[in-house]
């Protein structure tokens, strides 16, 4: 059955604690099933975890109408951060770093969220593709920063502990699932407040949610925000598995890939996001192995596919009564 | 009567074209006032400067005593003063109910990350609301989806979520047909209550309706006011007869 192309009503919220335990009931899931898988799968899910995050962020502007075309620059800012911590200050904590990745992600998006919020539409896209090519012509330039090449950071402790070679992985990928999972859990709380209610609405008629009094564009700078700190945390925790940061993760393709994991989940469902992600590194895992040299081929059939009969996305598929 | 609003010298021009020329206008606590004219005649640029949207070129408005001149929009909607449009503002993509929970959390100033907005205070006051309207049969089908009078009563309903001191109603009766017309106005009036708590200004066209339910009348014409009286003196004035109601020929 075909789709229609009318947005659905936002889903009935279910209660906070069943959503809690199916987010925890999730996390657990995964916890104990990646013992027991490859580990490449176990590095794919946690790549696809860390992505996550970002499109995420997209996800909540994407709600109030405003999809950004440049969120790598917030994941290369988390990835260089937590980087840079580790290899010159010695904080080697990821938990720490995570959390730093993005919080300075958000500090440095805070000058730039009172003037995005004036803008809309292509405007506001165009905005942050430009700030993100911005940052990935410095960070090509900064020798200091390891210029194209970019550079490795050793493997981060947890609470203290070393992580043994054999388990590294595996750490790293229960680390990055437990963040995803609680900022999941703080997203889906923050779409169905009241915040989260005036976003969607201003999706649909801006104008009148002045006249009722909300405030639009502070309600645009705080989902930019927002956004950048689920975007800087998905950078570090991206960086901490793959031991290597580089400027094209502020390159517009990056942001691409984000954006279409956004897409892909739609704006209904969190979980939705983490799925469209995991399935967007499976399409590029597999299809660089069988289609080396046109994986986005069968990217791109994939996203016209999902847009033709899915257009709110995979998330869609289960978000229509209840939420998660 | 205590002024509620109160218009001084208010002038607005567009180039050549002259929408607002010296308009004096006080509105007493729970008057019920309604705005009439041509098209092009000055009321809803008028509405315009009262709710911010539109700043005047000279001239100065206050609201029960404050001046709210050169307030942005929201900080004018936060003093008190609340409107509905010719066109139905609303959410088109979202329920009945959350039309309703978006302008309560707005209106209230009650927007949290963490609170829910379909915490159960919520929920009962907007169905509270709705019943009175008349809409509660609709709470949770699309607004896109609902007929013309459904949605002129739904803006409204949104408008009055708070207790406003100020109510402007642009054009109520308009695209509703005959029949739904009087019974509109009787749920909007009863809904407002005998207490005249809200001072009301409405803008229409149908001067049945301003006869019934106006305490005053104010007629515009080319950015000008034209007479300011009770409905049965204003409505038989020349210049209104001319002008407004087309009862009489204008001059060549």
């Amino acid at each position: 059955m075909a789709a229609t192309t009318s947005t659905p009503l936002a889903p009935a919220p279910a209660s906070l604690q069943r959503t809690i335990f199916l987010g925890l009931g999730a996390f657990a899931v995964l916890c104990i099933a990646g013992w027991f898988m490859p580990k490449w799968f176990t590095f794919l899910l946690t790549m696809a975890a860390a992505n996550g995050l970002v499109s995420l962020g997209i996800v909540g502007l994407m709600r109030g109408g405003l999809v950004p075309f440049g969120q790598g620059m917030m994941f290369a800012v988390g990835g260089y951060s937590a980087a840079l911590l580790a290899n010159k200050l010695g904080v080697t904590d990821a938990l720490v770093l995570a959390l730093a990745g993005g919080l300075i992600a958000m500090l440095v998006s805070l000058p730039f969220a009172p003037l995005l919020s004036r803008y809309r539409g292509i405007f506001f896209a165009m905005l942050t593709l430009a700030l993100s090519m911005v940052t990935y012509g410095l960070l090509m330039k900064l020798e200091w920063l390891g210029g194209s090449d970019g550079f490795n950071l050793s493997r981060p402790t947890l609470l203290g502990m070393k992580l043994p070679d054999a388990t590294s992985g595996y750490v790293m990928y229960v680390l990055t699932l437990f963040v995803a999972t609680v900022l999941a859990l703080i997203a889906r709380m923050v779409f169905d407040s009241t915040r989260g209610l005036m976003t969607l609405a201003m999706r649909d008629n801006e104008l009148r949610v002045e006249y009722l009094g909300g405030p639009v564009r502070q309600a645009i700078a705080l989902n930019f925000v927002l956004a950048a700190f689920a975007g800087g945390t998905g950078g570090a925790l991206g960086v901490m598995s793959l031991g290597h940061v580089e400027p094209s993760f502020s390159f517009w393709t990056t942001s691409g890939e984000f954006v279409f994991v956004a897409i892909l989940g739609g704006w209904q469902s969190v979980s939705a996001v983490f799925v469209a992600s995991m399935v967007l590194e499976v399409v590029r895992s597999f299809s660089g192995s069988y289609f080396p040299n046109s994986w986005q081929l069968a990217l791109g059939l994939f996203l016209l596919v999902i847009i033709r009969f899915l257009p709110n996305g995979i998330g869609s598929l289960w978000s229509h009564k209840g939420h998660s | 009567m205590s002024s509620m609003l109160e218009a001084v010298g208010l002038n607005k021009r567009f180039g050549a074209v002259v929408a607002a020329d010296d308009i004096n206008i006080r509105v007493g606590q729970g008057e019920r006032v309604s705005l009439v004219g041509s098209n092009g005649a000055g009321k809803t640029t008028f509405v315009n400067m009262v709710t911010g949207y539109m700043k005047p070129d000279t001239g100065s408005i206050k609201l029960d005593g404050t001046d709210i001149t050169l307030l942005h929009p929201r900080a004018i909607t936060q003093s008190g003063v609340v409107r509905s449009f010719q066109t139905p503002q609303l959410f088109g993509q979202l329920s009945v109910m959350d039309n309703m929970l978006v302008a309560n959390a707005c209106h209230d100033q009650r927007l949290s990350f963490w609170q829910s907005a379909q915490r159960r205070e919520a929920r009962d006051r907007a169905e509270a609301l709705l019943e009175r309207f008349r809409l509660a049969e609709y709470g949770q089908r699309r607004v896109s989806e609902l007929p013309g009078g459904v949605r002129k009563l739904l803006d409204i309903a949104m408008a009055l979520t708070v207790a406003p001191k100020l109510l402007l109603l642009d054009e109520p009766t308009s695209g509703v047909s005959a029949d739904e017309k009087y019974p509109m106005m009787e749920t909007i009036m009863t809904v407002l209550g005998d207490a005249r708590e809200t001072t009301v200004l409405f803008v229409e066209h149908d001067m049945d309706i301003v006869e019934r339910y106006a305490d005053r009348v104010i007629a515009f014409y080319s950015g000008r006011i034209i007479a300011d009286d009770k409905p049965a003196l204003a409505l038989a004035t020349d210049d209104v007869r001319r002008y407004v109601t087309g009862e009489l020929k204008q001059e060549a």
